[in-house]
């Protein structure tokens, strides 16, 4: 890995060397599209996919904690507080801090990132799983335990579908936040979209920065919308009372 | 594990050994981080007040809040950068561009959602616009919108780090250049940037608290155990800005 060591403003004059290139590389204009066509395959692709796996790798495991995280203090109010504390006291952590924070234990792996990335997913998750288990109205509990439902039935069928809603909304802010923070995890290891970005800002290549950055929000938005999608999918009722 | 100890200790060390380094970057990182919630509550905040009174634009207030949130901030400096050089400003101007969104979603949805009772019988009383907005709407949507503010400050805050690598300095100067500090400077610079993070966001809470007329104190408390449901706009709006970075 190249190391991103120190900032611009402390390398002294940067001698740009874009290689050989276009015109329009080599005097470093807003945007190149050759240069993006030359090097999709090579480095943007890789870094998107790179990108893709590292949000998806940390959100899932983020879910499964919170999920399980939500069940038990839906049971056991005791330990909200607690939970709840430590999660937003790793939230409020910057990122940046906390990539280097986990170096010395993790090293400059993924686990490294994942790490970071799962706990700042936790907060939003756990908080909103909570909150749509206890959105359920007592009527709907009582008539369930009235059909004689028992308890485990109840949370399966009554409680957890209920919980839908505000589940996605919290699943979309966690996949959409960590996507915007993947970028960072360059920083600690040569991955994901924030990689090129760091690569261009060190020799001020425009069209790497551009295209780059825009692509990390085209996948925020993409993702976003797609989770919408599966939320309507997940929730028939809701469509049939929004079509009324 | 205990060479990991190890590296802490030395972190402790190199802040206390070098401390005047750390509180001159400490110092940069306030000042940036100042300087942008400052242009940012100047804009963001009149403008949300002014919708969130007239209950216009809830579809502007929301979405500039869900598109901020898939913005990277990496990449939103790095596209500062590109526009406007290294420096203080292309950096401060980036976040003010991540800290508007929470404070204006958060202050529109709050004058938006206090009781229009309330309004209507203000305005029985002969208030005026500005009456309305001074006395009935600004301190009951006070909980909510430092909500917002406190959201912005812990984002800029952690985001001036990253400022470090479009030349922005603060603490982030420190942490990106591990060839210059060593292990131990990074960890270091890393450790105080975290607590700055938490000490900001406490002091933005006590002055939250603070500022609450005391009738609403009890409320202002439920709103913070709640969060994730904070309007009728649904739970999209309520914790917004996703992480700090």
């Amino acid at each position: 890995m190249i190391p991103l060591g120190a900032p611009l403003a402390a390398q002294g004059p940067v001698i740009p060397d874009f290689g050989e290139g276009s015109d329009c590389v080599v005097e470093n204009r807003l945007f190149c599209p050759d240069w993006v066509r030359d090097n999709w395959s090579g480095t943007l692709q890789p870094a998107l996919i790179e990108h893709v796996k590292l949000t998806i790798i940390a959100v899932v495991i983020g879910f499964v904690l919170s999920f399980g995280a939500a069940l038990l203090t839906h049971r056991l109010r005791l330990f909200e507080k607690p939970l709840v504390v430590f999660a937003a006291i790793v939230y409020t952590i910057p990122s940046l801090a906390l990539f280097q924070l986990l170096v010395p234990i993790t090293g400059l792996t993924v686990a490294t990132v994942e790490v970071a990335l799962v706990g700042y997913t936790l907060l939003i998750l756990y908080r909103n799983i909570l909150e749509g288990l206890r959105s359920v109205p007592p009527d709907v509990l009582e008539a369930a335990r009235g059909m004689g439902l028992t308890r485990r039935q109840t949370l399966w069928r009554i409680e957890l579908p209920l919980a839908v809603p505000a589940t996605m909304a919290g699943l979309r802010v966690a996949v959409v936040s960590t996507i915007a923070l993947a970028t960072v995890a360059a920083l600690v290891v040569p991955q994901g979209l924030g990689y090129p970005i760091f690569i261009a800002l060190r020799e001020a290549f425009k069209t790497e920065i551009l295209v780059a950055g825009a692509l990390a929000v085209g996948l925020a938005l993409v993702a976003d919308a797609l989770l919408v999608l599966a939320e309507r999918a997940l929730t028939p009722w809701n469509r049939s009372r929004r079509a009324a | 594990m205990t060479a990991s100890l190890t590296v802490f200790g030395d972190a402790l060390e190199f802040v206390v050994d070098e401390r005047r380094l750390i509180l001159h970057k400490t110092w940069e990182h306030l000042l940036l981080s100042g300087a942008a919630m400052a242009i940012a509550l100047v804009i963001a905040l009149p403008l949300g007040l002014w919708l969130g009174h007239r209950h216009r634009g809830s579809f502007i207030a929301v979405n500039v809040a869900n598109l901020a949130r898939a913005l990277p901030s990496l990449a939103l400096i790095a596209v500062g950068f590109v526009f406007l050089g290294v420096g203080f400003w292309s950096v401060a101007l980036a976040l003010v561009v991540l800290a508007i969104p929470p404070i204006l979603t958060n202050a529109y949805v709050a004058v938006d959602s206090v009781q229009t009772d309330a309004v209507e019988a203000a305005r029985g009383m002969g208030m005026t616009d500005r009456q309305i907005i001074t006395r009935i709407e600004l301190p009951l949507a006070l909980p909510l919108i430092f909500a917002g503010i406190r959201t912005a400050t812990v984002f800029v805050v952690a985001t001036a780090t990253i400022a470090a690598v479009a030349g922005g300095g603060g603490l982030g100067d420190i942490i990106v250049n591990q060839a210059g500090y060593g292990l131990e400077g990074v960890i270091g610079a890393a450790i105080c940037v975290s607590v700055l993070a938490l000490a900001a966001d406490a002091a933005v809470g006590l002055l939250q608290r603070a500022l609450t007329p005391p009738g609403l104190r009890i409320e202002s408390r439920a709103f913070e155990a709640d969060v994730t449901t904070v309007s009728r706009l649904g739970p999209s709006v309520s914790k917004v800005g996703g992480h700090p970075s």
